[in-house]
This record gives structure tokens, C-alpha cells and sequence, in this order.
């Protein structure tokens, strides 16, 4: 794991003028071979703790795993040469990880066998993760489809309300045999808008409206509109999906790139007490939900009536379970769990096998990855590059933290899946594009500037503003003239 | 914006933090608590995930343990389960364990310290050694005897060396297979509840755990308190008690089941099974002298562990004269375990020192290195050396020519005395049959062995002699296997 964190650190040597950043692809190729090597060798101990031999699937999951690595810095060697080296290998570990622990579980589930399906699934995943580094060459293209993006988001977010509820959730489409989870793609497409329509209203949102009072102006509708459908949607999503964890995180994100917008900490206020209104009048009045906080309020509260410990109580002895060091992989009974051991609570698995320890390095990994992702950001020169960059991270952050709380109650608990660890086959494709969009956006950060750039020299890692929108003025609020790297805005 | 972008990535580390610290508190902070929350199946399963070690008999294993591919992986089996069951107890995956099983428990599942040289490698390890065994220190021979001895019989058997205290046959009639109760499912919780639904009791370990009242077999506790107290000091000086004998206070008449117990000597009286002369000597021995004798033998102590524990002996330590009458001859409220009834035995075998008695020999790692030794403890005199000698030869007359005949061993010394208990409302029960005893080979320093045998279902003769037809030749029996396994 300590490999995985080396190269952070690392001073780069001065460079030279309109240089960029130093490639790294080299370190990317090592990091991404440590990477492999520990899912395999992970793979291999799972096989044999459970079942005492080499399992027959070794080959085929570290050949697939290993080809699938090779073929995706091949792309980014190739399209994205100055892309972050630590987002590919970080991505590649924790899908082999999360391969290895629905393994691990499938040995307690013989009559249901679920990884095969999970390595073709990330096959897809980092095919189309290709796809995307290949085809789009630059971000700034998605802006023109921020419309487009958000109708489609719609129509994915309607559709499982006309199929059967799986677990009292509508979120699934059932076709062909394959079940898939349109909610999970709806994510990039709404953040891909938001950026888009926050990029272009940046300064509306910030300055303009009717005076209320003290600091509070009202917005004209044009403005207001749209935030009032998105938080329409997020309370639609969460009455007729029963889904309150896809609702949290998209109202989460609206309110987190909004702010990032405008900054302006009362849309914050304002998010919050309508996301607090919604949450509150949908945790009462929805069985489904309520239940969810009284079993986070009290988890042991099933094993004093005798009916025995619920999900939660057995996630919580599967993580007490691990301890420090973790009972070892194979070793553990996190099966008891029951039917959402492999998806919702493959993180309680990690903890009892691997321990804090391992489950530390894991989440050590997702913020890793998010820091990346930000990072990005900070270094992008457009709005709707930067607002992108964040809206992305900000999702793997806020599922991260949803499912990390809820299994551990922190929080209560919501169906969410842990990106790239837990089995479901959307959860890993999408996040396989968030990869990539990211590994673009970093590609375009961290890119040399053309000569025209006034710049003196380039630093990967800003510690002041190149932009003109800088807030070194003392006036608190921002420029209001547009960006004028912005290209055009949504229409 | 880039203050902001900066403000979001704060926010994001600190939900980071968040959750790491509350997984730091889940794991490390909650994990002892979690872990011992009687819903976690953890323990259990951990429990049960190796073979369990074993229990044996002269060396050899009377248990094992079976795979059975379930959550609770392996079961316990047992060989010969019911000859074994009120030794070894049952170890069930739903009903837990009893008698050496539990007592042993630590040792049998690995969980003991003492089984590994380094505990703390396991605690790291997150292992535990293969379970021990428990050495018993049961003979085959002796509880086979015992065994076949009861068979089609309501009773129990329990034999003791005298000068160690090792329990050498401990069996209780009708038995039950422990492995019956191994394992999970339907057909455990149907035979558990069809074993405690037979009125035979056959689950009820009767030599450690019912009591019975004594009878006559306890004139032996009261004869040694009367010589210990001096209010006897001639066996043979006759003890002008009227037959019958008019309780003390009462108008009550209590009679004798033979003849010739008329102004009888207390040899006489112990010979032939006097209730008059006895029940008189009891009442001049007095309550305190009563009281302080049977407790010298074990009686009113609620402490004694084989290691598993054993139901308490009951002499009343408050009376009128005429309940301290009948109490002196084993009935009214005078209850005893057929242990605490060999314990007597031995205790006159070995020369008046009561050792106490126990059941596991040593405990083993896997490999047969020791882990611990049982211990041989001394619960103190129960009688003068004197009186031992007297109260021998009293007893090895009612073998070669009195009530006990039926015990006599050619080439060994035996002592016995029989009994008959009365029980239930107004005595209308079938009288419990008894015999205690001891043998001593021909020449040898210690005696053998001590036996008390109980037969709950002999005959409805009320006479003294259903002792001797019903318990006696089992008590020759198991005291002839104990001489020939010496």
C-alpha cells in the first residue's frame, strides 16, 4: 500500500518554461502493476483460504485484470499524457479489491455466484473508460449537451417507477436478464448540467435578483427555476423510488457545486433547510425510511424484542469482528450479514477480513482519489472544467461517506453502492467514467499552456489563483463580468 | 472559485475523517462489546469450527468429533454414549454442554491458556489451539459392571477409590445417548424434548444429582458418630432398647424389619439392620453430635465439584428427639446422593480420612502433554482411626454372615451394609434397595474401591433383604471389577 502514496510527495524538479507538468506515465505503468499485484495476490489467498487450492479463475482474473490495466494507460499514455498517474492505478486496485472480497463471499454463497458477472462488468467498465479517453478530447465539448445531459438524466431517473421495486426500491430496469440501475448514470449527467448551468450563471446566481432583506435577494425564475426543479427531482426520486440515498447525494452535489459557483454560503443554508424539510416530512410519512433512522437510532433494538440482530446490528459485529489486523481473507463470517453482503455492506466484509488496517488503506484510497480529482480542479483554467472536476469528486466523496457512515452507523443507513468495490454492474461502469472524465480533466489541468498563455512559468500545484475571477479584491463578491475562457454557454 | 473548490475539498477530508474515526470506534473501541453481545453468532461459529478434544477412559477416547458441513461445523459423538453419559454429559450445539463437558469445557474447545505454550501467538494469530482431552478417572471394566449391572433397572451406581477419591464407575440407569443432542435441527430439539418429557428420567444423572434417602445404609454414619462421641464404647455390650421402639415423645411404635433386635449390641444392631437399637443410639448421640458426624461426611455441603457440581446431602439440623430417631436411621428428612453414600463407604475403608471425590485425572494438550493435574484433596476426618477399625469389621460381618451376603468376593476383604429406604406419602412407595460397600484384596495395604449402589424400582418386599437381592450383586460386581483392574 505504501507504494501507492510514494510518488505524492515527491518535489518535481523546476521545470522548464511552458513545460507542464512532467508527464509520469512511467510511474502510472508501476503503480498500476503494484496495483494488479496485489488484487491477484489477493485473489490467490481468497482461493485458497476458502477452498484450499489455486482457484481455476485465477488466470483468467489476472490475465483480464492485468490486460484491461495495460490497455487503459495505453489510452491514457496516448490521449491523456499529462494525466494524474495516481487516478488510473487508484481505480484499478480498489475494482481488483472489490473483486477479490465478491470472491471471497461467493464462497459463502455457492448457489449464487456473482463475481464472474462483477469482472465482466468492470471489463465494460474500463472498456468504456477507454472509449472515453479516446473519443473525448476535450471536456469543454460535454457543455454543448448540458440540455441534452439533463433530459436524459430525467428520463433514466422516471423509468424504474414503472418496474417492479426490488427491496421497497424502484431503481432497477429489468431487460434481457440484466438488471441495471439507470440512477447510478443519471449522476455524471447531472453534474456534467450543473457545471454547464452554473458555468454559464455564475454571476446571475451571485449578483442579480430583488432585494429581500439584510443579504437575502430573491432570484429572478429563469435562475430559480431550474434550482427548484433539481430539488423537485431529488424529493421525486425519494418519494417514488424510496431511494434516499440517490436523492441525498444529488441535492448533496447540487448544493456543493452551487456554493462552488457562487460561493455564497446561504444557498448552503438554503439547501440544507430544504434538504432538512424533505428528509424530515419523508423519514415520518415513509415506512421504508423511517425504519432506516430507528434502526440507526437503535440498532441492537431487533435483539431485545428477540427477533435477532438486523442487518445493521450484523454489519456492526462483522466490523467489531475485524478488530485492528482483521480476522484475514476467507476467514471471517461476515456472510451473516445476509443478502446485501456483497453489494450494500461489501465494506463491512473489508473491515472483518482486512481490519482497520486494511479498511483504513481502503478509504485512504477513495480520498486519494477525490484529492486527485480536486486537484484537477484547482489547476483547470475554465469554469465548467473546474465546476466538473469538483462535481465529480464530490460524488465518489459523498457516496463514500453515505455508505461508509451507514454501514458503521454513523449515519443512517442508504442503498448505495461503495464505488468499485460493491457487486452491481452500473455502479462499476459509471464510476468507470467518472474515471475517465477525470483522467481528462486532469489531462487538460496539468496539459502545457500554449504560448499565448501569460503565465510565467507552470506549477502543477496553484497556490494562487491564475484566474481573473480571483477573489484578492476585498469586495466580496465575484467578478461580474463572464469567464472569458467559458465557451458559450448551454443553449 | 478556487477558494471554494478548496472549502469543498476541506469539507470532503473531514467527511474522510469522519468516518475513519467512527470505524476506528466500531472496530477497536466497540469490537469487545460487539463480540460479546449474546446475538453475535461469531463465537459460536468460532466455537465450533474445530473438532472438539476428547474425553477418555482408560486412555482411550469415548468421544469424537463428526464434520458436519453446517454453520456449527462439528458435532460431538460419542462411543458407547449411554454407558458414558453421566460421566461426560452431552456438548450440544443448541442445548450447550454438562458434566465433564462443561466442566472441561475450556480445555475440550481450546480455549484455555493453558494449552499453548504462547496464548498471546493465538491472540495475534487469531487462532486457537486443537482442543485438549480430559483424562478421566472412570475404569471401563468398573463402569461396565456398574453399567450392565442396572440394566432394565431404575438406579445409579457410583464407585470411589478411598484412599485417592478418583470416581471409579459413575453410572445412572435408565441413560440416554448424549449424541442424540449434538448438532442443530428438528431432530435434536424433538429428542431433547421427548428425553425430558420420559418419566424414566433418563437424562437425570442420578449418581450425582438425586437424592435419596438412605435408609439403613446411613446406621453407618450413626454408628460412628456414637463410638466418636464415646456413647458407645463396646459394640458388643447390649443397648437394652425395646422392640419396637417408642419414638422419643410419641406414642408412635417404630418397628424392626427382622427378628432379634431386642436389647441387641450395636454389632448386632449394624449386623442385622436394627432400625430400634440404632435410631435409640442416634437419639443419645444427641442432635449436635448427629449433625456434626454427618457433616464430617459430607452431608449439608453445598460445595463439593467432580468437577461438576453435586446436589447436596441433606441431615436436619433442627429436630425433636423423634425425628432425630428416624433421621438416624436414613429416613425423614435424611436425603443422600449414591455418592455422597460411597463417599462413607470409603471413608470407613480408608481408615476414617474422607478423600474428596473427583472425576477428571489430568488434561492434556492434543499431543499429551499435561496441562493440569486433577487434585486429590482431603476433606478431612470423618471419623476416628479407631472407629474405622471397628466400624470395618462391623461391616465385613454383614457381608460373611448378615444382611450383605449376596457382596462376598472369595479372596478379598468385603464390607458392606444394606438398606431400605421407605419413601413417599406415607411411605407407600417402593422402597429404595441399597448397598454401600468396600473390598479390599486379600493382603493388600488400601482398599480398592467403595461402592453405593441404589435401585429405585427392587421389589415391593419390604423387608430388609430386597438390599441384598436387588443392589448387592451389582455392588459385587462392580467391586470384583475394580479388585481385577488393579
Amino acid at each position: 500500500m505504501t507504494a501507492l502514496t510514494a510518488q505524492v510527495a515527491e518535489p518535481a524538479p523546476p521545470p522548464p518554461p511552458d513545460a507542464g507538468a512532467p508527464k509520469r506515465r512511467g510511474v502510472e505503468l508501476a503503480l498500476l502493476a503494484g496495483a494488479v499485484l496485489i488484487s491477484v495476490l489477493g485473489y490467490l489467498y481468497v482461493g485458497i483460504a476458502t477452498t484450499g487450492h489455486v482457484p481455476a479463475t485465477a488466470t483468467r482474473y489476472a490475465g483480464g485484470l492485468a490486460a484491461a490495466a495495460l490497455l487503459a494507460h495505453l489510452a491514457v499514455r496516448l490521449r491523456a499524457p499529462y494525466a494524474d498517474p495516481l487516478v488510473l492505478p487508484i481505480a484499478v486496485l480498489l475494482n481488483g479489491l472489490g473483486l477479490v472480497l465478491i470472491q471471497r463471499l461467493d464462497a459463502t454463497t455457492p448457489a449464487h455466484l456473482t463475481a464472474g458477472d462483477q469482472l465482466v462488468w468492470s471489463g465494460l467498465g474500463m472498456a468504456l473508460f477507454v472509449l472515453v479517453v479516446v473519443l473525448l478530447r476535450d471536456h469543454r465539448v460535454l457543455q454543448r449537451y448540458a440540455y441534452l445531459s439533463v433530459a436524459a438524466a430525467l428520463v433514466l431517473m422516471l423509468v424504474p417507477v414503472f418496474f417492479p421495486a426490488v427491496n421497497g426500491a424502484h431503481i432497477w430496469i429489468r431487460f434481457a436478464g440484466l438488471s441495471f440501475q439507470p440512477g447510478e448514470f443519471a449522476k455524471i449527467l447531472l453534474a456534467v448540467f450543473f457545471a454547464a448551468y452554473l458555468a454559464a450563471n455564475r454571476t446571475a446566481l451571485a449578483l442579480t435578483g430583488r432585494h429581500l432583506f439584510w443579504k437575502l435577494r430573491l432570484l429572478p425564475g429563469r435562475v430559480l427555476g431550474p434550482i427548484l426543479a433539481i430539488w423537485l427531482l431529488s424529493v421525486g426520486v425519494l418519494v417514488l423510488e424510496r431511494d434516499l440515498g440517490t436523492s441525498l447525494l444529488f441535492f448533496g452535489l447540487f448544493v456543493i457545486m452551487l456554493f462552488t459557483a457562487t460561493g455564497r454560503i446561504g444557498w448552503i443554508a438554503i439547501g440544507l433547510l430544504l434538504a432538512g424539510l424533505g428528509a424530515y416530512a419523508v423519514g415520518t410519512f415513509e415506512p421504508h425510511v423511517n425504519s432506516r433512522v430507528d434502526d440507526w437510532l437503535n440498532p441492537f433494538a431487533s435483539i431485545d424484542r428477540g427477533e435477532g440482530p438486523g442487518q445493521l446490528a450484523q454489519s456492526l459485529f462483522a466490523f467489531g469482528a475485524g478488530g485492528l489486523l482483521g480476522a484475514g481473507l476467507g476467514h471471517g463470517q461476515s456472510f451473516l450479514i445476509g443478502f446485501a453482503a456483497k453489494s450494500d455492506f461489501i465494506l463491512a466484509t473489508a473491515g472483518e477480513e482486512l481490519g482497520l488496517v486494511g479498511l483504513a488503506a481502503i478509504l485512504l484510497l477513495y480520498g486519494l482519489l477525490v484529492a486527485r480529482g480536486f486537484r484537477a480542479g484547482l489547476a483547470l483554467r475554465d469554469s465548467f472544467g473546474r465546476l466538473l472536476a469538483t462535481g465529480l469528486s464530490s460524488i465518489v466523496a459523498l457516496q463514500v461517506f453515505v455508505i461508509a457512515g451507514g454501514v458503521t452507523g454513523l449515519i443512517p443507513l442508504t442503498g448505495m453502492a461503495m464505488p468499485f468495490l460493491a457487486q452491481g454492474g452500473s455502479s462499476v461502469v459509471t464510476n468507470w467514467i467518472i474515471v475517465a472524465l477525470l483522467i481528462r480533466l486532469s489531462d487538460s489541468a496539468r496539459r502545457p499552456r500554449p504560448q499565448s498563455d501569460p503565465r510565467p512559468h507552470s506549477d502543477p500545484r496553484p497556490h494562487s489563483d491564475p484566474h481573473p475571477d480571483a477573489h484578492h479584491n476585498p469586495h466580496p463578491h465575484p467578478h461580474p463580468h463572464p469567464d472569458p475562457r467559458q465557451e458559450g454557454s448551454p443553449a | 472559485m478556487i477558494r471554494y473548490i478548496r472549502w469543498c475539498a476541506y469539507f470532503c477530508a473531514a467527511l474522510l475523517v469522519a468516518v475513519l474515526v467512527n470505524v476506528a470506534r466500531v472496530q477497536v473501541w466497540e469490537s469487545a462489546a460487539y463480540g460479546a453481545n449474546p446475538a453475535n453468532k461469531r463465537p459460536v461459529i468460532e466455537r465450533y469450527a474445530e473438532p472438539r478434544g476428547d474425553i477418555l477412559v482408560d486412555g482411550r477416547p469415548v468421544t469424537g468429533s463428526r464434520d458436519s458441513g453446517q454453520l456449527l461445523r462439528y458435532e460431538r459423538t460419542y462411543k458407547n454414549g449411554p454407558l458414558y453419559a453421566p460421566v461426560t454429559g452431552f456438548s450440544s450445539q443448541t442445548y450447550g454442554t454438562s458434566f465433564v463437558e462443561r466442566a472441561e469445557d475450556r480445555i475440550l474447545s481450546g480455549t484455555d491458556p493453558g494449552l499453548s505454550a504462547f496464548p498471546l501467538w493465538y491472540d495475534l494469530a487469531r487462532g486457537r489451539p486443537a482442543g485438549g482431552n480430559a483424562v478421566t478417572t472412570i475404569r471401563a471394566a468398573t463402569q461396565m459392571a456398574a453399567y450392565t449391572g442396572l440394566a432394565g433397572k431404575r438406579g445409579a451406581v457410583a464407585a470411589v477409590e478411598p484412599a485417592t477419591g478418583k470416581i471409579l464407575a459413575l453410572v445412572s440407569s435408565p441413560s440416554y445417548d448424549p449424541a442424540l443432542l449434538s448438532g442443530t435441527g428438528t431432530q435434536v430439539k424433538d429428542a431433547w424434548a421427548r428425553l425430558n418429557a420420559d418419566p424414566a428420567k433418563p437424562m437425570l444423572n442420578r449418581a450425582l444429582r438425586e437424592t435419596y434417602p438412605p435408609g439403613s445404609t446411613f446406621k453407618i454414619v450413626t454408628a460412628a458418630a456414637a463410638l466418636d462421641a464415646g456413647v458407645v464404647t463396646d459394640v458388643d455390650a447390649p443397648t437394652e432398647t425395646p422392640d419396637p421402639y417408642p419414638l422419643p415423645g410419641t406414642s408412635t411404635l417404630l418397628p424392626n424389619a427382622g427378628t432379634g433386635c431386642q436389647d441387641a449390641s450395636m454389632a448386632d444392631a449394624v449386623q442385622w439392620s436394627c432400625n430400634t437399637v440404632m435410631a435409640k443410639i442416634g437419639v443419645r448421640v444427641g442432635l449436635r453430635g448427629m449433625v456434626e458426624a454427618a457433616e464430617r461426611f459430607g452431608f449439608n455441603g453445598d460445595g463439593l465439584r467432580v468437577p461438576s457440581w453435586v446436589s447436596r446431602s441433606n441431615f436436619d439440623t433442627d429436630m425433636s428427639q423423634d425425628q432425630l430417631a428416624l433421621s438416624s436411621i436414613g429416613q425423614f428428612n435424611t436425603r443422600a446422593t449414591p455418592l455422597q453414600m460411597a463417599m462413607v463407604a470409603a471413608a470407613v475403608a480408608n481408615g476414617g480420612e474422607l478423600s474428596s471425590p473427583y472425576l477428571v485425572e489430568r488434561t492434556t494438550q492434543d499431543d499429551g502433554d499435561q496441562v493440569r493435574r486433577g487434585d486429590q484433596r482431603s476433606l478431612g476426618r470423618a471419623m476416628n482411626p479407631a472407629t474405622a477399625m471397628r466400624l470395618q469389621q462391623l461391616m465385613v460381618k454383614v457381608v460373611e454372615s448378615g444382611t450383605g451376603r449376596n457382596a462376598a468376593i472369595p479372596g478379598a476383604v468385603v464390607g458392606g451394609k444394606t438398606g431400605t429406604a421407605q419413601h413417599g406419602v406415607g411411605n407407600a412407595g417402593t422402597p429404595y434397595a441399597w448397598f454401600i460397600s468396600w473390598a479390599k484384596a486379600e493382603g493388600a495395604p488400601l482398599p480398592a474401591v467403595a461402592v453405593a449402589v441404589v435401585v429405585e424400582d427392587a421389589s415391593a418386599d419390604r423387608g430388609e433383604i430386597s438390599g441384598n437381592l436387588a443392589a448387592a450383586p451389582i455392588a459385587r460386581a462392580v467391586m470384583e471389577a475394580a479388585l481385577s483392574t488393579r
